[in-house]
C-alpha cells in the first residue's frame, strides 16, 4: 500500500476510445492494492487489474484536465481525464509502481484468496497430472522410457524433472547430448502418436545452429521460417498501433495489417505445425523440432502439431494438459514473455498469444472439432497475464518449485472447469471433425484478423447479436427441457395411477394436496425462468441506448439547429 | 434465328470435366440453345448443367489433339473441359461464345423456360405499387399515387405509378421532369412511420453552368417538408464531381434556391471503378498461391471493402437523418439509378423491420431496384472475368447485397432470410431462367411482355419448398432500428460469394446443419413441455373435481 497516495478521485472522465468528438463518461476512479476501478454515473464498473497494465502514459495537460492513457496486456485501452494534475500524477506514479513488481512474492497470486482450504487447493493443483498424460500417450513402452537423469535439474534447469527418452539413450548419451545443445536442452519426447501401423513421435530439443546432415542418417531436414521473439513483439506492437487509430480507413487497416506481418507469422506457425502433423501421420516419421532455445517456437509448433493429431487436446481438459505439458513443464518463460515482473522489456513477446490465435483459426475452420469455444481461449489469455493464479508464474518448473507456488497460490484449471458451461462449444461433436486428424487450409485468405481478441473490450465493433451465445444457451435450455419432460411425464403417470387406483379416501387426498401448489409453483417458476433467458439472449446491444455509441447522435441532433458539419462528424464517429 | 445455326457440334464424347473440390469426371458434352450439359451417365445425373448466359469468358488451349476450354462464370466459378479433337474443341468454343453473348433479349432462356413446378402465386403480381402504397396508410394525407408516367413518356426509367407529394399536380411533375436527369423527378422512396419523415430520390438537377432554376422543382421538394422543418439532400458524389457535372448540363441544388435544405456530399464510386474493383478482388481470391503480404495488399488494392464502407456509411447517415434527426431527405447522384438506390434501399434495411423479412426484402428489390429503374441488363451483362471495355457494367447490385450481408452478420437474428437468399439473388441477377431481372426498366420490361412470356423469380422463390432453404432459423422479429458498425475491423470479405469456389465449405456447412438441428430440437422440446403441462393441468382439475363432490 505504500505506493498508493490517492485512493479515490471524483469527476474523472473515461473517453470513448474511438470517438472523434471526445465523448466520455464521468465517474469516480478508485485505486486499490490490486485493481484500478472506475464507476460511472450509471454504476457501471470497469475493473483493471494492475498486472494487466502494459503501459501508463500521462499526456500533456488540457483545458478539461490531465489525460491518463492505460494500455493493457489483454488489449484493453482506457483513456481517462483527471481534473487535477496533482491527482493524475499520484495515480500515474502509483500505477507505474503497482503494475511492475520487482519480486514474485508481490504478485497478485500470492495474496489472492478464493476461500478454499489447503486440501481443496492441493486437489486443484493435482487436477492436471502429466504422469497420467504420458500414460495416456502410451509411454513408457518398448522404445521409450522415463529417465531420471534430470531428477535434480542437474542436466537441464529449464526442463521438468521427469523426461521420456529413447530406451537406448543411456545417461552418458543424455549428458553428451545435453552438452551439445543450447541450455542443455537435449531431445526429449513431447508427443507420442499411437497410430495403427507404425509408432511415430514428435520430440523437441534446443538448437542454436543446426545439425550437420552428414552426421544424421535417415533424417530429413526442414527449415520453417518462424521469426524470433523480437520480430513478433514489434509485429504485435504495429498491429495494435494500426487498430487503435481513430477514424481508421479500410485501406489503412489492411495495409497496416500487412505491414505488421502479424498474420504472416501466424500462418508460418500454422504451416510448421501442419508439416509436423503430416510427417507423423502420413509418413509415419518421427520429428525433432527445435529453434534456438526450444521454449518459444518449438513450444508453438509441438503443441499445435499435437492438437492437429490428437482429438484429446481439443477437449477442455486436454487443452489444459497440452498447455501444462508443452508450455509450462518444458519451460516456456511465461514470466519473462508476459512481463510479469519489472524486467528486461526485450524478453517480452506474444509467443503464447500467437499459439492461442492459431487455435482460434482452427476453431474457425473446424467449428465442430473443439469442445471449447473462443471465450475459453480469451479467458486463458486473460490469466497468463493476470498473475492471479500460480500456473503461469515463473519461467520453468525448477523456479516454480522454489517459489512454492503449489503451497502459496491456486491453480487456474479447477476454476475454469467449474465454469465449464461458459466455455463449451455447442456445436462440438460431429464425428467427422471430432476424431479426425485436422488438415487446415492455409491459403492466405483463410487467415483473418481476430477482432474478438484484439478488440475484446471495444464492444461497438462486435456483432450486435451473437449466434454463438444463442446456440450455447439453447443447448443448455434443451438439457433443462429434457429434464422437465421427464419430471412432467412422471407426474402425469403418478396422477393417472392415482385416478385408476379408484376411490381415494379424503384423508389420503389431503395428505397429497399440500404438495400440489408447491409443484405448481416450481413449474411456473421454470416457465418464467425459461422466458427471460430468451429475452436476454435476444437483447440487441446496438439497440439499447446505454451501451451504444449511436445514442450520442440523439443528443447531438437534438441541438437547436443541426449543421451539416455535425452530421458528417456523426458518421465519422460512427465509422470508427 | 435458329440456335442450330450456332451449334456446329452438339455433342462430344469422352470430355473430361474439372471442377473445384470434385474429382475429374469423364462424360458426354451436349450443347443446347441455352445450356451446356455434361453427363457421365453414371447415376442418371448431369454433372454439369450450365446456362450459357452464366458464362462470362472462355479461354482455349491446345496440347496436340487435346483441346481445353476454361469456362469462367458470372458467379465466379471456373471450370475446365478437356475435349478430344481440335475441331470439336474449336466448334464447341465458338458455339459457347456465340450462345453466351446473344444480342437479342428475346432469345434468352427465360423466354423458353417452362416451369416444372406448380405456380401458387404469380410473382408478377406479388408487389403491385398500389398495394405497397397502401402499406403507407399514414402517408395518405400528404402523399398520393400519380400515374403521370403511365405511358413512360415523362420518365422512361420510372414505373407507371409513383408516389409524390399530394400538393403537387401532374402538370408540375412534367415540368420538374425536364429539370431532372433522365426525367427522374423526386419521388417517395420510404416513409418513416415513427415520425412521418421520408426518403425521396431523383436524378441530379439540370442546373448547368448558368445555374438554371425550376420553380416547380423547388416547390415539389419544399412540399415534402412539414412546417418549420429542415431537410437534407444527400448527393452521393463528392462536391468537385458534382461541380464538374454542371459543365455537362447537370449539377446540384444551390442553397439559395433551396434554403430549407442542407446538402451533404458523399463519395460512392460508380461504373468502371466498381467493375475494376470486382475484377481485382475476384482475381486475388482465385489465387491460391500468393503469400500473406500479397493477399492483404491485393485485398486492399481492390478497394472492394472501401466501397462497402462508403455505401454503408452513407446509408447510415441517411437513416440517422430520418430516425435521429427527424428530418426528411432527398438522395441523388447523377442518374439516380445506382448509388442512389444503394443508399435508399440500405437505409430501409436499417430502419424498417419489414424489409428484413423475406417478403419485405423482395418488395424492396421490386420497388427500389426493378421499378426504380436500375439498369440490370446493362450492369449485369458481364461479371468479374469480362475483358470488354464497355462502361455500362458495374457490380452495383452485388455491392448492395454485400452490404446487406454485412448487416446480417452483425444482426444475425434480425433477418428472416439467410445468406443463401442473398447468394441466390446475386446469381439470378446475372443469369436466370426467370424474367425478373431482364431489361433495364419497367418500360423495357413492358415492351418485352415479360409478364406474359416469362416466369417471375418470385413465383418460384415464394413456394414453401424453396422458402425453407432461404429461411434464417435464428430469426426473431426485431422492431428496432439496427445500426451496423462500419469500422474496418467490423467489415469482412463475403466468403460465401468470393471464396465459394476456392475452398471447401464442408465443415462450415456441417456446423450450420448442427445449429439448425439444435434449434429444431429446441422447438420440439418446447412444444412437448407445453403439451405435457396442459395434460397435467387437466389431470389436476379432474382431481380437483373428484375431490370436492
Amino acid at each position: 500500500m505504500e505506493h498508493i497516495r490517492t485512493t479515490k478521485v471524483e469527476q474523472v472522465k473515461l473517453l470513448d476510445r474511438f470517438s472523434t468528438s471526445n465523448k466520455s463518461l464521468t465517474g469516480t476512479l478508485y485505486l486499490t492494492a490490486t485493481h484500478l476501478l472506475f464507476i460511472d454515473a450509471h454504476q457501471k464498473e470497469t475493473w483493471i487489474l494492475h498486472h494487466h497494465i502494459a503501459s501508463v502514459e500521462k499526456l500533456a495537460l488540457t483545458t478539461s484536465g490531465c489525460p491518463l492513457v492505460i494500455q493493457c496486456k489483454n488489449f484493453r485501452t482506457v483513456h481517462f481525464i483527471v481534473p487535477r494534475e496533482r491527482d493524475c500524477h499520484d495515480i500515474y506514479n502509483s500505477l507505474l509502481q503497482l503494475s511492475k513488481q520487482a519480486k514474485y512474492e508481490d504478485l497478485y497470486a500470492f495474496s489472492y484468496n478464493p476461500k478454499q482450504n489447503d486440501a481443496e487447493r492441493l486437489r486443484g493443483w493435482e487436477l492436471i497430472d502429466l504422469a497420467e498424460e504420458y500414460k495416456r500417450m502410451g509411454v513408457p513402452n518398448s522404445n521409450w522410457q522415463l529417465s531420471d537423469a534430470n531428477r535434480d535439474y542437474k542436466i537441464c534447469e529449464t526442463y521438468p524433472r521427469e523426461l521420456y527418452v529413447p530406451r537406448i539413450a543411456s545417461k552418458p548419451i543424455i549428458v553428451g547430448s545435453s552438452k551439445f545443445r543450447s541450455k542443455g536442452r537435449f531431445p526429449v519426447l513431447s508427443y507420442y502418436h499411437q497410430s495403427k501401423e507404425l509408432n511415430a513421435m514428435a520430440n523437441r530439443a534446443a538448437g542454436k545452429g543446426y545439425e550437420n546432415e552428414d552426421n544424421y542418417s535417415n533424417i530429413r531436414f526442414q527449415f520453417v521460417g518462424i521469426e524470433n521473439i523480437h520480430v513478433m513483439r514489434s509485429s504485435l506492437q504495429k498491429l495494435l498501433e494500426v487498430n487503435g487509430t481513430k477514424g481508421l480507413s479500410v485501406n489503412d487497416f489492411y495495409s497496416g495489417l500487412e505491414s505488421s506481418g502479424w498474420l504472416r507469422h501466424i500462418k508460418a506457425v500454422m504451416d510448421a505445425a501442419i508439416f509436423l502433423a503430416k510427417a507423423i501421420e502420413a509418413e509415419s516419421a518421427s520429428v525433432l523440432v527445435h529453434c534456438s532455445d526450444g521454449w518459444d517456437r518449438t513450444s508453438q509448433v509441438c503443441s499445435l502439431g499435437s492438437l492437429l493429431l490428437d482429438p484429446y487436446y481439443r477437449t477442455i481438459r486436454g487443452f489444459m494438459v497440452l498447455i501444462e505439458k508443452d508450455w509450462i513443464s518444458f519451460g516456456h518463460k511465461f514470466s519473462e514473455r508476459c512481463g510479469h515482473l519489472d524486467g528486461d522489456p526485450k524478453e517480452v513477446s506474444p509467443v503464447f498469444t500467437q499459439f492461442l490465435e492459431c487455435v482460434w483459426h482452427l476453431t474457425e475452420q473446424f467449428p465442430q472439432a473443439f469442445e471449447f469455444n473462443e471465450a475459453f481461449l480469451l479467458q486463458i489469455h486473460e490469466h497468463i497475464h493476470s498473475c492471479q493464479f500460480g500456473n503461469f508464474i515463473g519461467n520453468c518448473q525448477k523456479e516454480r518449485e522454489e517459489l512454492k507456488l503449489k503451497e502459496k497460490t491456486y491453480s487456474l484449471w479447477p476454476f475454469l472447469l467449474d465454469d465449464q458451461k461458459k466455455y463449451l462449444n455447442p456445436l462440438y461433436g460431429s464425428q467427422s471433425q471430432k476424431s479426425a486428424v485436422l488438415e487446415p487450409n492455409t491459403v492466405s485468405f483463410n487467415f483473418k484478423f481476430w477482432r474478438n481478441m484484439y478488440h475484446q473490450f471495444d464492444r461497438t465493433l462486435h456483432p450486435r447479436q451473437s449466434v454463438f451465445n444463442i446456440i450455447m444457451n439453447m443447448n443448455e435450455q434443451n438439457k433443462q427441457l429434457e429434464k422437465d419432460i421427464k419430471d412432467l411425464e412422471s407426474q402425469i403417470k403418478q396422477r393417472k395411477n392415482k385416478q385408476t387406483d379408484g376411490i381415494l379416501s379424503k384423508e389420503l387426498l389431503n395428505s397429497v394436496r399440500p404438495e400440489s401448489p408447491a409443484l405448481k409453483a416450481t413449474l411456473s417458476l421454470k416457465e418464467q425462468a425459461l422466458l427471460p433467458v430468451n429475452d436476454v439472449l435476444r437483447t440487441i446491444e446496438g439497440s439499447s441506448p446505454a451501451d451504444n455509441r449511436y445514442s450520442e447522435y440523439a443528443d447531438e441532433f437534438s441541438k437547436a439547429e443541426p449543421a451539416v458539419v455535425s452530421l458528417e462528424y456523426g458518421v465519422a464517429r460512427m465509422t470508427c | 434465328m435458329e440456335f442450330a445455326e450456332l451449334i456446329k457440334t452438339p455433342r462430344v464424347d469422352n470430355v473430361v470435366l474439372h471442377r473445384p473440390f470434385y474429382p475429374p469426371v469423364e462424360g458426354t458434352l451436349c450443347l443446347t440453345g441455352h445450356h451446356l450439359i455434361l453427363s457421365s451417365r453414371q447415376d442418371n445425373t448431369e454433372e454439369l448443367w450450365l446456362l450459357h448466359s452464366n458464362i462470362d469468358a472462355i479461354d482455349k488451349r491446345f496440347v496436340g489433339p487435346l483441346g481445353t476450354i476454361i469456362i469462367k462464370c458470372k458467379d465466379f466459378r471456373i471450370i475446365q473441359l478437356d475435349i478430344p479433337g481440335m475441331e470439336e474443341c474449336l466448334n464447341i468454343a465458338s458455339s459457347i461464345e456465340a450462345l453466351s453473348t446473344l444480342d437479342s433479349i428475346t432469345l434468352m432462356y427465360p423466354f423458353f423456360y417452362r416451369p416444372m413446378f406448380e405456380v401458387i402465386e404469380d410473382g408478377w403480381h406479388s408487389f403491385l405499387p398500389e398495394q405497397e402504397f397502401e402499406l403507407y396508410s399514414l402517408a395518405i394525407s400528404e402523399w398520393r399515387l400519380s400515374y403521370v408516367n403511365k405511358e413512360f413518356a415523362v420518365c422512361p426509367s420510372y414505373p407507371p405509378a409513383v408516389i409524390v407529394p399530394k400538393a403537387v399536380d401532374d402538370e408540375a411533375l412534367r415540368k420538374v421532369a425536364t429539370f431532372r436527369h433522365g426525367g427522374r423527378f423526386p419521388v417517395l422512396s420510404y416513409y418513416h412511420k415513427k415520425n412521418g419523415m421520408v426518403i425521396m430520390r431523383s436524378g441530379q438537377p439540370l442546373t448547368g453552368t448558368n445555374g438554371r432554376r425550376c420553380k416547380e422543382d423547388e416547390k415539389l421538394i419544399n412540399a415534402t417538408l412539414r412546417a418549420g422543418k429542415r431537410g437534407y439532400i444527400i448527393d452521393t458524389r463528392p462536391l468537385n464531381v458534382a461541380q464538374q457535372a454542371r459543365a455537362k448540363g447537370g449539377g446540384f441544388e444551390q442553397e439559395a434556391h433551396y434554403p430549407q435544405w442542407r446538402r451533404i456530399h458523399k463519395s460512392i464510386e460508380r461504373y468502371h471503378i466498381l467493375q475494376e474493383s470486382l475484377i481485382k478482388l475476384v482475381e486475388s481470391c482465385n489465387d491460391q498461391t500468393q503469400n500473406m503480404d500479397r493477399w492483404l495488399s491485393k485485398l486492399e488494392a481492390s478497394n472492394w471493402l472501401t466501397h462497402i464502407k462508403e455505401i454503408l456509411t452513407t446509408a447510415c447517415l441517411a437513416a440517422q437523418c430520418l430516425d435521429r434527426e427527424g428530418a426528411s431527405i432527398l438522395v441523388h447522384g447523377t442518374e439516380g439509378t445506382d448509388s442512389t438506390l444503394q443508399v435508399t434501399s440500405l437505409a430501409q434495411i436499417i430502419l424498417e423491420p419489414r424489409s428484413r423479412t423475406i417478403r419485405g426484402f423482395e418488395a424492396l428489390i421490386e420497388r427500389e431496384w426493378l421499378q426504380a429503374g436500375h439498369p440490370f441488363q446493362q450492369r449485369c451483362a458481364q461479371s468479374a472475368y469480362c475483358n470488354s471495355k464497355q462502361k455500362w457494367e458495374a457490380p452495383v447490385f452485388l455491392l448492395f447485397l454485400d452490404c446487406v450481408w454485412q448487416i446480417l452478420r452483425q444482426f444475425p437474428c434480425s433477418f428472416e432470410f439467410n445468406e443463401n437468399f442473398l447468394i441466390m439473388l446475386f446469381e439470378h441477377a446475372y443469369a436466370s431462367q426467370f424474367g425478373t431481372f431482364l431489361g433495364n426498366n419497367e418500360s423495357e420490361r413492358c415492351k418485352l411482355k415479360l409478364q406474359q412470356k416469362t416466369m417471375s423469380l418470385w413465383s418460384w422463390v415464394n413456394r414453401p419448398s424453396e422458402l425453407s432453404k432461404f429461411t434464417n432459423p435464428l430469426f426473431e422479429a426485431n422492431n428496432l432500428v439496427i445500426w451496423p458498425s462500419v469500422a474496418p475491423q467490423s467489415l469482412q470479405l463475403w466468403e460465401g460469394i468470393f471464396l465459394r469456389w476456392n475452398r471447401s465449405s464442408k465443415y462450415l456447412d456441417e456446423a450450420y446443419e448442427e445449429m439448425v438441428n439444435i434449434i429444431e430440437y429446441n422447438k420440439e422440446l418446447q412444444a412437448k413441455v407445453n403439451l405435457l403441462r396442459r395434460q397435467l393441468a387437466e389431470l389436476e382439475t379432474e382431481d380437483g373435481v373428484q375431490e370436492s363432490p
